[in-house]
């Protein structure tokens, strides 16, 4: 039971990060790729009507683990106080610059929120990717749980690391994202730039997995790092011949791979302390009674489905490329 | 200051800043799907109109409303992380349930709402406004739980120094929330209502076009406030008698009770100083016994003052704190059962007084715009947006009541069973340095700060613009045959 719910938190971090990947990937390539202002409208709509709902993911991700794991989540939450901080910051900042962006009809006024966007985006991204890689490498927690040490300990050189694989895996995944979603010349660049930065900006998310691999890997998260290799070249690949979907699909198939090497190098620890392993937080210790995951299960039993269900519903109402010929004249007071 | 002031002056802050948005998006949330409702019935414009114009301000008022509710998912784990660990098996359910049940659906159908404006069919558009506003309930149902729990914990047993659930249907279905979720509610409409009747009527004032949509929101605002302010006054007494069996204490401490009386008189207005417990030098207006009634429904209950209760808890809870480090200056110290009165005594009376107060402005002001009428003077204007503000306040000052009222305690005991489960404040908190929560508290207070005037003028902007600024061509929703391929992508663009 307590590993089927490891299982679920590794899922619901997973469906975060493809799918806010892309809105971060999105928010990161503002500037890039948006060159006028109908262009910048044109990538923000992508999202537009689903980015919310994205974001959720990060919040359920969070909420099952205070539930399931609640000296994992105190302990992780508590430990990496700082970086969480700024990175809170950064969602405020991005969600409400969404929002308010287009609601005065001010060239100063976008910029300022276009800057919210680009700032926020690549924050949170960074962000994610070091409380990930924290509670993988582990935090010098002490027999209770509680953080011993400065208040930068989560800021080491694997943290960082990691915090850089999922900024370069997002700015890849928005590009691809937006060669599929979008039409035209943006379209065009999006494509060229994910080609040509997607080499670099992906070597790191490879470095963190060999470096995890080395010092936590078994045989099957080799394999599956192996997977992720694979699948980010197929995605080159697919891209390189057009098939943007594909590409996409492909993208999903390595962060799959990436997230189920890295949970799976980090089981049956969920937070290893650094300076003793008997105090490191386990999967079995750090879980709720039976009963509450009992309960939990059902719940996500008929909520996960229903979730699925018209979230997909709102892709598919949404599918159609965007262009700058679709967006509409600003009417704003 | 220490880390416990700190992180509760975070969290004071940070939760009455989220519920500055929340009872407006739940309240307005309703009452726009019921305009879209009798628009897609009637096809009468002026509904259109009115759920354009008040769904606009929704959205502005909503997306504050999810980036400050962020802060707080992940609070309790960075601030208060000994609570979490002690109380997670039971508290992480329904906020695992909210996040599961309810905030999917908002934000999903919430972005379909919002773009799929003549996208959809009608009717499944409707659908989606309906879905988020029942989904605000939901997750108002599931938060309330978890915070009820906190006053009054059931369904548990301790094991080994921790909160253990023994039944999830217990927790959902705690009479503490039972009577707290129809009071927020309320409380949400209240605001609701009064947002509707200032602004339109402040349009009225200003002789702006689009007359009837202003007068039929005055109305609809006054109606709802009315039934509101009943509903939250019924419920409130609800309430009042769980907290005199559940929470002897913070009951004395709403009416700065010093000593027990029987039949206890309900104190209107206190002159002098109600800081000490031994009601030294207070002077207070009271009406007879109507605190029995409020407490037992009937005029001659008992109810006890604080300082015969400072004994009874101190021989049940104990009458010092551990000798603990992690409990920094308090260590081994006296216990002060007594929460601080000042606050407690006129948080009460304010919520109360400023719920009554909005309530009474709205029907003072339908009455002055009855039959096509408009007050002339400056003071009307005051009035319409003096009165906006008022069910805000009145919300905060309840939640500052129940939140400081259960102190010393995080989780209050519960005097009818439940052994040992309970948490004083000052061992809930995380073993973060001084330094930490100091940042986050300065960081996240300018923040939303800055945050709180843009809105503000976000909102003024919509307010002022009127119909015309969300409506801008008086035919769109009309229109839908003349639409090219192009337009059917997007609708609406950020
Ligand atoms: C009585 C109702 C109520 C109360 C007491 C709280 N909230 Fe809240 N919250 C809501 C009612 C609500 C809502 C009506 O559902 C919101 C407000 C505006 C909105 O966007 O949804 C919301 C938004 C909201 C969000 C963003 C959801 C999204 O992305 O759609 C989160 C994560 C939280 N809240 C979490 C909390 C936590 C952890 C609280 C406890 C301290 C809390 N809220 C108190
Ligand atoms: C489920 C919902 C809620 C939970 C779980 C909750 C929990 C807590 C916790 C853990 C604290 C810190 C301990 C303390 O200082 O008392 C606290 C304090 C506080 N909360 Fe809540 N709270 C909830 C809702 C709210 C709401 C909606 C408000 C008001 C808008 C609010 C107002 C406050 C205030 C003002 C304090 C500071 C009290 C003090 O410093 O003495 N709470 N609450
Ligand atoms: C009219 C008579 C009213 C009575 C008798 C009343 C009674 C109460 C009581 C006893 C509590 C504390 C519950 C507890 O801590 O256990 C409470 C809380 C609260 N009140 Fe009121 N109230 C009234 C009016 C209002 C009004 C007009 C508003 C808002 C406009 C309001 C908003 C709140 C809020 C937000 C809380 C905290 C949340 C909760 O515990 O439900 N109340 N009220």
């Amino acid at each position: 039971m307590e590993t089927f719910w490891f299982c679920v938190i590794a899922l619901l971090w997973l469906g975060y990060l493809f799918l806010e990947g892309f809105d971060f990937g999105v928010g990161m390539l503002l500037p890039v790729l948006g060159r006028s202002d109908d262009e910048r409208r044109v990538l923000i709509n992508t999202i537009g009507p689903v980015w919310d709902g994205n974001e959720v993911w990060l919040l359920v991700a969070v909420g099952a683990t205070f539930a399931a794991f609640p000296a994992w989540y105190a302990a992780l939450l508590s430990s990496v106080y700082l970086p969480l901080v700024l990175f809170l910051l950064a969602l405020i900042g991005r969600g409400v610059a969404f929002e308010y962006r287009g609601k005065v009809d001010s060239a100063r006024w976008r910029r300022v929120w276009d800057a919210v966007i680009v700032a926020g985006s690549w924050t949170a991204a960074l962000g994610v990717g070091l409380l990930l890689s924290a509670t993988v490498f582990g935090m010098p927690l002490d027999a209770a749980g509680d953080r011993v040490g400065s208040p930068f300990a989560s800021i080491r050189w694997e943290t960082l690391l990691g915090a850089v694989a999922v900024a370069g895996y997002a700015f890849v995944h928005g590009a691809v994202f937006l060669s599929l979603k979008t039409e035209g010349e943006v379209r065009e660049r999006a494509r060229a730039l994910a080609l040509r930065v997607a080499p670099f900006a992906l070597l790191p998310l490879l470095v963190l997995l060999l470096t995890v691999q080395l010092r936590f890997g078994s045989t099957w998260t080799w394999g599956a790092s192996i997977v992720v290799a694979l699948a980010a070249f197929g995605a080159y690949g697919r891209l390189v011949l057009r098939r943007e979907g594909q590409a996409f699909a492909l993208m999903g198939v390595t962060v799959a791979a990436a997230v189920a090497a890295l949970f799976g190098a980090l089981y049956p620890d969920v937070l290893p302390s650094t300076l003793d392993p008997a105090w490191s937080l386990t999967v079995a210790g750090a879980a709720s009674s039976p009963y509450t995951l009992t309960v939990m299960t059902w719940v996500a039993a008929f909520g996960t489905p229903a979730v699925l269900v018209y979230q997909g519903w709102t892709y598919w109402v949404f599918r159609k490329r965007v262009g700058t010929r679709h967006i509409p004249r600003v009417h704003v007071p | 200051m220490d880390v416990l002031d700190l992180a509760r002056w975070q969290f004071g802050i940070t939760t009455v800043y989220h519920f500055l948005m929340v009872p407006l998006t739940i309240g307005l949330s309703l009452l726009v799907a019921g305009m879209q409702t009798a628009w897609v019935r009637t096809g009468d414009r002026k509904y259109l109109a009115m759920t354009k114009f008040w769904g606009k301000l929704l959205l502005i008022n909503f997306a504050m409303g999810v980036v400050t509710g962020i802060v707080q998912e992940f609070q309790f784990g960075m601030t208060w992380s000994a609570y979490s660990r002690f109380v997670g098996d039971v508290f992480g359910a329904p906020l695992a349930m909210e996040g599961l049940v309810a905030f999917f659906v908002e934000s999903t159908f919430l972005g379909l709402w919002i773009f799929g404006w003549d996208r959809l069919p009608k009717k499944a558009h409707l659908a989606c406004v309906w879905a988020f506003s029942l989904a605000t309930m939901a997750s108002a149902y599931f938060i309330l739980a978890a915070n009820s729990w906190m006053q009054h914990p059931v369904g548990v047993e301790l094991v080994d120094g921790r909160a253990r659930l023994t039944s999830i249907w217990e927790v959902l279905g705690n009479n503490t929330v039972l009577a707290a979720f129809p009071h927020t509610i309320f409380g949400a409409f209240a605001v609701a209502a009064s947002f509707l009747v200032g602004i339109a009527a402040w349009h009225l004032w200003r002789h702006t076009d689009e007359g009837p949509v202003w007068r039929a929101s005055v109305k609809v605002g006054t109606w709802v406030g009315v039934v509101a302010f009943t509903g939250l006054a019924i419920s409130g007494d609800q309430q009042a008698k769980l907290m005199f069996e559940q929470q002897p204490m913070k009951m004395a401490a709403a009416e700065a009770l010093c000593h027990t009386e029987s039949p206890a008189a309900f104190s209107v207005f206190a002159i002098g100083d109600v800081t000490r417990p031994d009601c030294e030098n207070v002077k207070s207006i009271t009406v007879p016994a109507l605190l029995s009634f409020l407490a037992h429904n009937d005029f001659t209950t008992e109810v006890k003052g604080i300082e015969e209760l400072i004994p009874q808890y101190q021989e049940k809870y104990g009458a010092n704190y551990p000798v603990d480090p992690r409990l920094g200056e308090l260590s081994g110290m006296p216990i002060d059962y007594v929460p601080n009165l000042p606050v407690t005594y006129w948080g009460f009376r304010l919520m109360i007084g400023f719920g009554a107060i909005a309530v009474g402005a709205g029907l003072v002001i339908q009455w002055l715009v009855r039959g096509g009428r408009v007050p002339r003077g400056r003071w009307f204007k005051w009035l319409t947006l003096g009165s906006v503000a008022t069910p805000f306040l009145g919300n905060s000052f309840g939640w500052i009541f129940t939140e400081m009222g259960r102190q010393p305690f995080v989780v209050v005991p519960n005097p009818g069973g439940v052994d040992g489960v309970w948490m004083f404040t000052a061992r809930a908190v995380s073993s973060s340095t001084p330094g930490e929560v100091l940042t986050s508290l300065v960081a996240l207070t300018l923040v939303y700060g800055v945050l709180a005037c843009v809105e503000v003028f976000l909102i003024r902007r919509y307010v002022r613009a009127g119909i015309a600024g969300v409506l801008p061509d008086d035919k769109s929703g009309s229109d839908e045959d003349a639409r090219s391929e192009a337009d059917d992508v997007l609708s609406f663009a950020y």
